[in-house]
């Protein structure tokens, strides 16, 4: 009984996982929050969504289907991020964090409408062909998911990636770089919008990933974003600002609190998940890891 | 010879306030020029103008006699100006290495490796792994030197090396000078110790709020001129 609860919160939590890496990313290289995070998972699970429809006929069935849709979807939308960076963005960064906060609520709103406007506000999933429902055995007389341990597994590799990203290559370093001193990393060569550009890119590329696991696993509507941008953020705090793991083992943690509520009392998950972050804020408002990038 | 780096009235401002008024200074090639002044004089601001840190009209400043006034830092790095600034600023979250890799950003081939380096200030080798934070002031000097010296540029800018190092130290950082002017670098350091100033260069320029108050061979300068430059008795 408690290894399933525990089972099944860091299986919940390994999705907040793939929510929170993109905006822990973003924040540790330009301090900049962004309030549409959430939206832009939901506008991603709604581009895989359309693009199924539309290419149906051109596709494979079964699970092959949303996987070569999620394939076409992420090098759009990393180019989609670093546009957004580059031309829209950039322009809101500043000592001031009011006009980046102001810029993102307002693309969270345009987003929210828009989504409403095209596909109504039927919640919608994508189909993965039983991979949903499909579960695996474990001794013990536990179940899990299959989908959701891919999930997991696929929030450990991103966060195993990022943060080889991060302390191993050359683009890790001027991220590192322009978050420390901005003007000396321009100093150096660097041009630091496209470097903020690269960064807001990669994060989508997280962002899509998301998008389309949220879907399969579950369902999507255009209202979700602030919640999912919410659990994102509890991840990040709960972890502790500019460490990756951190961030990981934030949204585990959150999943794991979630979970005992649920089970505790269906209305009570996402309220002790609150109630987790809160302490924490409290008792710790550093986070369990904190850490400069790096 | 005519100048590598030439200034010429060049103003900046701080949004409303101007920190330099008119500045006409000149640095030949392999040379080293030294700029003195008291605090507030201009020295850093000048420094920032001619690496893009501060903007400057384009004919103000220029380099290979080409206008190089107004450009972003990243361009003028590139071109072949590199800046040691002041309080070193070294990338707190990277270490001594990557500090120095990223000083190799601008991607200009030349003389300055790693290896080179190293060989320069051989305790940078043991410490390379380690965060940058962790090392003394004189280490982290030397790291900020480096950094600036990977990029292979033609003139290196040094903003007050000796900033809070003990004198034991500053003497082992300007130690180094003779091996980094070997290859024919051209230098303009700022330094607050006058002596100091006029032994390691050969032309010194005096800076009073935001003017040039004196110019002249180090050799040739005596006290009292430098004296009255200084303090504009």
């Amino acid at each position: 009984m408690m290894l399933d609860v525990l089972l099944q919160g860091l299986l919940l939590g390994g999705l907040y996982g793939l929510f929170a890496l993109g905006l822990s990313l973003v924040f540790g290289v330009m301090r900049l929050t962004n309030t549409a995070h959430g939206d832009f998972i939901v506008l991603a699970a709604f581009a895989a969504i359309a693009g199924l429809a539309v290419l149906a006929p051109m596709l494979p069935a079964g699970i092959a289907a949303p996987l070569l849709v999620a394939a076409l979807l992420l090098p759009v939308s990393f180019g989609f991020g670093y546009a957004l960076q580059r031309w829209v963005l950039n322009g809101t960064l500043g000592r001031d964090p009011l006009p980046s906060l102001v810029v993102t609520f307002g693309l969270s709103i345009v987003i929210q409408n828009l989504l409403l406007e095209t596909f109504s506000a039927d919640p919608r999933s994508i189909d993965s062909a039983g991979l949903s429902t499909a579960s695996l055995a474990l001794p013990g007389g536990v179940a899990v998911g299959a989908l959701p341990v891919a999930i997991l597994a696929f929030a450990v590799a991103a966060t195993a990636a990022l943060q080889w990203l991060f302390g191993r290559t050359s683009i890790g370093r001027s991220f590192r770089a322009v978050s420390d001193d901005r003007e000396i990393a321009e100093l150096m060569g660097l041009d630091a919008r496209k470097v903020y550009a690269l960064a807001t890119a990669i994060a989508f590329v997280l962002i899509a990933a998301a998008g389309v696991l949220q879907a399969m696993r579950t369902t999507v509507s255009p209202a979700d974003g602030p919640a999912l941008l919410l659990f994102a953020f509890e991840a990040v705090i709960i972890g502790g600002m500019g460490s990756f793991w951190g961030t990981l083992v934030g949204a585990l943690l959150l999943g794991v609190t979630q979970q005992i509520g649920f089970r505790l009392d269906p209305g009570w998950g996402i309220w002790l998940g609150h109630l987790a972050f809160l302490a924490v804020l409290v008792v710790r408002p550093q986070g369990l890891f904190p850490k400069t990038v790096g | 010879m005519s100048a590598l780096l030439e200034t010429a009235g060049l103003t900046a401002f701080y949004g409303d306030a101007q920190a330099l008024f008119g500045i006409d200074f000149e640095l030949r090639a392999g040379e080293v020029a030294a700029i003195i002044g008291a605090n507030g004089a201009g020295k850093s601001t000048f420094m920032k103008a001619i690496t893009g840190l501060v903007k400057a009209a384009p004919a103000q400043i220029r380099f290979d006699n080409v206008a190089i006034g107004g450009l972003a830092p990243a361009q003028i790095v590139r071109r072949g100006i590199a800046l040691v600034p002041e309080g070193r600023r070294l990338f707190a979250s990277l270490s001594v290495e990557e500090n120095l890799r990223m000083g190799g950003a601008s991607g200009r081939r030349g003389p300055w490796q790693l290896e080179r380096l190293y060989r320069l200030f051989p305790i940078l080798a043991e410490k390379r792994g380690q965060p940058s934070t962790s090392l003394s002031g004189g280490q982290q000097q030397m790291v900020a030197i480096g950094r600036a010296l990977m990029s292979n540029p033609r003139v290196l800018l040094c903003d007050e090396l000796s900033l809070g190092l003990a004198p034991i130290v500053v003497k082992e950082i300007y130690e180094a000078m003779p091996a980094i002017c070997a290859e024919g670098m051209t230098v303009a350091i700022v330094e607050q110790d006058v002596a100091l100033a006029q032994r390691v260069s050969q032309r010194v320029y005096c800076f009073q709020e935001g003017r040039v108050s004196l110019r002249g061979a180090s050799t040739e300068l005596t006290r009292a001129q430098i004296s009255a430059a200084y303090f504009g008795t």
